[in-house]
C-alpha cells in the first residue's frame, strides 16, 4: 500500500516536472524543474533499494550537471529573458511525431509480458560494486571503466581548451602599445 | 523487485520521459534548454537499465555499470557542450539556434 503510494507520487512528480522542463519559458526555472526530475529519479532508485546508484544520481546529476547548467545559464542569458519557442506549426508536428512514437513504444511494452525473476535477490553493497568495477575476470568491468576514465579526461581537457579565451587582435595591439 | 509494482510501470515512466525530452529537443530554440532535453533522454534510459537489472537479472550487476557509464558520458557531454555554448555566445552574442547559421550552406 505504502509502496504503491510512494511509487505513484514519484511517478507523478517525474512526469509533471519533465513536462514543465520542456514547456516553461523561463530558462532558469526549466533548470530547477529538471533538478526536481533528477531528484525524483534518485527516489525511484532508492525504492528499488539500489542505494549506491541513487547516491551517484544525486551527486553527479543533481549536484554536478545541474550546477554546471545553471552557471552557464547565468553566463549566457538575462534572467528576465523569455525563451523563444518554435512556431505553432512546428510544435504541432513535433507533438504529433512524439505522440506517435510514444504510442508505438507503449503498445509494444504493454503487450509483452515480462516475467520477473523472483528467486535470487542478493543485496549488493558498495564493496561488491567496486570489486566488480575493477576486476578483469568474468563479470568484471575493468575495460569499460578505463575507457570511460579516458573519455572523461579527454572531455575535461577538450572543454578547457574550447572555452579558453584566446587573445583577440585588439588585445595584442594593446599589449604592444604598452 | 518492489511488491505489487510490475516492471512495465517503470518502462511506461521512462518512455514518457524519453518522448517528453524529444519533444523539448525539437521545439526549443535555446541551446542550453536543448541540452537539458538531452539530459532528460539520458536519464530515462538510466531508469530502464536499473529497472531491468532489478526485475530480470537481480543476481548480476550489468545494469549498475551501464548506468554509471551513461552518467559519466552525460557528464562529459554536458561539459563539452557548455564549453562550446560559451564560445558560441562569445562570438555571436546569442545562443539561439536561429542566429547561429554562419556555416550553413
Amino acid at each position: 500500500m505504502l509502496n504503491e503510494f510512494m511509487f505513484i507520487l514519484i511517478a507523478v512528480m517525474i512526469l509533471v516536472f519533465s513536462v514543465l522542463t520542456v514547456l516553461t519559458r523561463k530558462i532558469l526555472r526549466a533548470a530547477v524543474y529538471m533538478l526536481f526530475v533528477l531528484v525524483s529519479t534518485a527516489g525511484l532508485y532508492f525504492m528499488l533499494s539500489y542505494n549506491f546508484l541513487a547516491a551517484v544520481q544525486l551527486t553527479v546529476y543533481a549536484g554536478g550537471i545541474v550546477v554546471l547548467i545553471i552557471f552557464s545559464i547565468l553566463l549566457t542569458s538575462h534572467l528576465s529573458e523569455r525563451a523563444v519557442m518554435a512556431p505553432f506549426k512546428q510544435s504541432l508536428f513535433s507533438a504529433l511525431a512524439t505522440l506517435a512514437g510514444a504510442t508505438l513504444t507503449l503498445v509494444t511494452i504493454l503487450r509483452f509480458s515480462f516475467i520477473p525473476n523472483v528467486g535470487a535477490d542478493p543485496n549488493f553493497n558498495i564493496t561488491d560494486v567496486g570489486n566488480a568495477l575493477v576486476s578483469y575476470n568474468r563479470e568484471g568491468y575493468a575495460l569499460p571503466f578505463e575507457v570511460v576514465s579516458i573519455l572523461l579526461l579527454a572531455a575535461m581537457i577538450g572543454s578547457i581548451v574550447v572555452a579558453k579565451k584566446e587573445p583577440t587582435l585588439r588585445d595584442k595591439e594593446a599589449k604592444t602599445d604598452k | 523487485m518492489i511488491q505489487n509494482i510490475p516492471l512495465s510501470y517503470f518502462l511506461v515512466i521512462s518512455t514518457a520521459m524519453f518522448f517528453i525530452g524529444i519533444y523539448g529537443f525539437l521545439t526549443r530554440r535555446n541551446l542550453i534548454t536543448m541540452l537539458m532535453s538531452v539530459e532528460l533522454i539520458l536519464n530515462s534510459v538510466n531508469i530502464n537499465f536499473v529497472a531491468f537489472n532489478k526485475y530480470l537479472f537481480p543476481q548480476h550487476l550489468q545494469g549498475h555499470f551501464f548506468m554509471l557509464i551513461v552518467i559519466a558520458v552525460a557528464a562529459s557531454e554536458a561539459a563539452v557542450a557548455i564549453a562550446i555554448i560559451i564560445n558560441i555566445y562569445r562570438n555571436f552574442k546569442s545562443i539561439d539556434v536561429e542566429n547561429v547559421d554562419e556555416m550553413k550552406f
